[in-house]
């Protein structure tokens, strides 16, 4: 193969951090809806299954879109596929809240709006970027992402103001994946994305706060203690970029969770499915 | 506390233009979420762009038994339907 | 007029039994049974595709088994739907489910060995699910016959996207045609039996037909598949794993070998460690999910008090 065939509506200069940064999100797509997957069959009422596989399908299908555009500006001619099934755990850019293990349904539930905070404000901002195929893109996951997060915020509150047991366990799950939400405040090194305009706003993190503190007020459940002091803003945990998901850095969950997705599609190279 | 959420009757607007026809069931806690699990359950295919819900134990239902004399009554008032009314062949149109 | 003749002259005139009619205690009771078990079944059913989402082998295959699984459980929850009509509630027949007092359709005791185990499951058992349930959209008990129609419209996908899982198997590698045909091998006698016992030995068929609850009997709807299936298998130049199989010119229709009902039996009896695996996931999904459906409702109480 010769060099990338690049876009020829794509700025040379930014080719390799939008490329990231494309991966970044189809990776955090990818990893949550495979966590999803997991769920189905065993969620606490059948609506719930329900609800949950359709969460799942909006994230693959934003996983695919974001991958079949990575393949498109990397110009090597990858496919979706190759993005999800043949990068090792270390290629993977997700943040680490979403390879977090499933745990039960207050876990999942409280890593899922976490998340949706997060993604709302993402696509919101992303449907004015620049980039034109990703403001397309932004318009459609926003939509979907404003029902997921309906969801996942309608459920902290039930758990949070319910029984005393779920009232328990919506907190447990707060404080145990509080520090994986440092990743949400901000993404490193896009810096260039951000002054030409595909990623148009930096201040996805503020406002993910903003719809955190207010949701876990109307569920009467209580931010974490600050743990660090370095940043600490933006999010309780303060944003430690030497062991951002963004940049690589994963807890040991990642793996096992890329092996089971991985295992079958890399034990037939080359085959169609 | 029974342990299981109560049922909701769920009524689909298939599209603009036309009436809410009742689709069937979902159990839920509370109406936001009776909302949610009919729309994930009902509108898969785009089957509906608007949704009611309404508690199941609040519909007000005819008893069978009394379909005789709730609906037999109208069956002999055939003036209400136009083909009653035989008319000269220059307005049969109408 | 009695209710009895009210209820024989809807049967007779072919129209709809509805939720608040009069019904002898027989035909509902036969219905409770029929049609949560048919519920219970597809929220089974869900568990040997459900295992392979995680490990689909391409993001478009994990998408459609993820909505295939999805309307499954959709389809639970139309026919427990269509259960409740009938004075019975959805958490009751769960228990039943989870106790073993109703059973679930047996096919879902075999495991999902491979992925073309996915494509036969979709192909082989939801066609022969299409073959039986297509009657039931003309039962006589109007909530389960509408229920049947919308289960239907979302089952033929089902049926197309297993079919196209097999056929791209059988036009890949080597390992992947093994792999089809081993699936193949696998569900075939599975899936023709589960039109259940032949007539001669099937107790209810006579009452149920009488009832307008069943339209065709069992051998009937078993032929129809196995003719429609040939021809599929033919086209994707796998063996079908029966000598027996052959046309038969003077019934224009194919012949076919005889099933082991004893196996049938014993996966109807629910004998095995793969049956108490399934009710496992099932009843512990249910039962790690028992504080979430409390939180909900003693939520909705506070609020609704408040209001």
């Amino acid at each position: 193969m010769t060099g990338p065939d690049l876009l020829p509506s794509l700025q040379p200069s930014l080719q390799p951090s939008l490329l990231t940064h494309l991966l970044r999100q189809g990776d955090r797509a990818l990893v949550l809806a495979q966590r999803l997957g997991q769920v189905i069959t065993h969620a606490p009422e059948l609506e719930e299954d329900m609800a949950i596989a359709n969460i799942s399908l909006d994230l693959i299908g934003q996983a695919r879109h974001l991958y079949t555009y990575a393949g498109e500006v990397e110009g090597l001619g990858h496919d979706e596929n190759h993005f999800a099934y043949w990068r090792s755990a270390e290629e993977f850019l997700n943040p680490q809240l979403v390879e977090q293990p499933n745990g039960d349904f207050a876990v999942t539930i409280v890593r899922q709006f976490f998340h949706d905070a997060y993604a709302l404000h993402y696509w919101e901002s992303m449907e004015a970027s620049s980039d034109a195929t990703l403001a397309a893109l932004a318009a459609r996951a926003r939509k979907e992402t404003a029902f997921h997060l309906r969801h996942s915020q309608g459920w902290v509150v039930r758990l949070g103001d319910g029984t005393d047991e779920s009232h328990r366990r919506a907190q447990l799950a707060i404080d145990s994946l509080w520090r994986f939400t440092s990743d949400l405040a901000s993404i490193p090194d896009e810096t260039e994305l951000h002054d030409s305009g595909v990623v148009p706003d930096s201040e996805v993190g503020e406002r993910w706060r903003d719809t955190v503190v207010a949701a876990l007020a109307d569920a009467t459940l209580d931010i974490p203690a600050s743990t660090s002091t370095s940043t600490g803003t933006s999010t309780g945990a303060g944003t430690d970029m030497a062991s951002s998901g963004w940049q690589g850095h994963h807890s040991s969950h990642l793996g096992p969770l890329l092996e089971e997705l991985q295992a079958l599609t890399r034990a037939h190279p080359g085959a169609e499915w | 506390m029974t342990g299981s959420w109560p049922m909701w009757e769920v009524f689909v607007r298939a599209r603009r233009g036309v009436d809410h026809v009742h689709f069937g069931s979902v159990h839920a806690a509370d109406g936001e979420s009776a909302l949610q699990a009919a729309r994930d359950l009902f509108t898969r295919r785009q089957e509906g762009v608007s949704i009611w819900v309404v508690r199941s134990s609040d519909v007000v239902a005819s008893d069978p038994d009394d379909e005789a004399e709730l609906f037999e009554p109208a069956a002999d008032k055939d003036y209400r339907f136009p083909t009653h009314y035989e008319l000269p062949a220059e307005v049969d149109h109408m | 007029m009695e209710a009895q003749d009210r209820f024989d002259a809807i049967i007779a005139a072919d129209e709809r039994i509805e939720a608040d009619d009069w019904m002898p205690d027989d035909y509902r009771s036969t219905l409770i049974r029929q049609v949560a078990q048919h519920a219970h079944s597809e929220i089974i059913g869900m568990q040997p595709e459900g295992e392979w989402i995680p490990r689909a082998p391409s993001l478009r295959r994990k998408a459609i088994l993820t909505a295939k699984v999805q309307d499954e459980a959709g389809h639970g929850l139309y026919l427990y739907g269509a259960t409740e009509t009938l004075g019975v509630e959805r958490a009751d027949l769960l228990d039943l489910l989870h106790s073993r007092k109703q059973k679930y359709s047996s096919i879902f005791n075999y495991p999902a060995l491979t992925w073309a185990d996915v494509g036969a499951i979709g192909w082989l058992v939801d066609g022969a699910a299409i073959t039986n349930q297509v009657p039931l959209c003309r039962c006589s008990y109007g909530p389960y016959g509408r229920a049947m129609v919308r289960v239907c419209k979302e089952e033929s996908f089902h049926q197309r996207q297993g079919f196209q899982i097999m056929l791209t198997l059988a036009e890949g590698t080597d390992e992947q045609k093994a792999m089809a045909q081993g699936a193949l091998d696998r569900w075939w006698w599975p899936s023709i039996m589960m039109f259940g016992p032949p007539d001669t030995e099937s107790v209810h068929n006579a009452r149920n037909m009488a009832w307008g609850i069943k339209r065709y009997t069992n051998d009937e709807l078993r032929q129809n598949f196995v003719d429609m299936t040939i021809p599929q298998a033919e086209l994707l130049g796998l063996t079908m794993p029966d000598p027996d199989l052959r046309w038969n010119e003077e019934r224009g229709h194919y012949d076919y070998g005889e099933p082991d009902w004893e196996e049938f039996m014993q996966m109807v009896r629910g004998e095995g460690e793969m049956p108490a695996q399934r009710i496992r996931v099932r009843k512990s999904a249910h039962d790690d999910g028992a504080w979430v459906r409390e939180a909900a409702e003693a939520y909705a109480q506070k609020h609704e008090a408040a209001a």
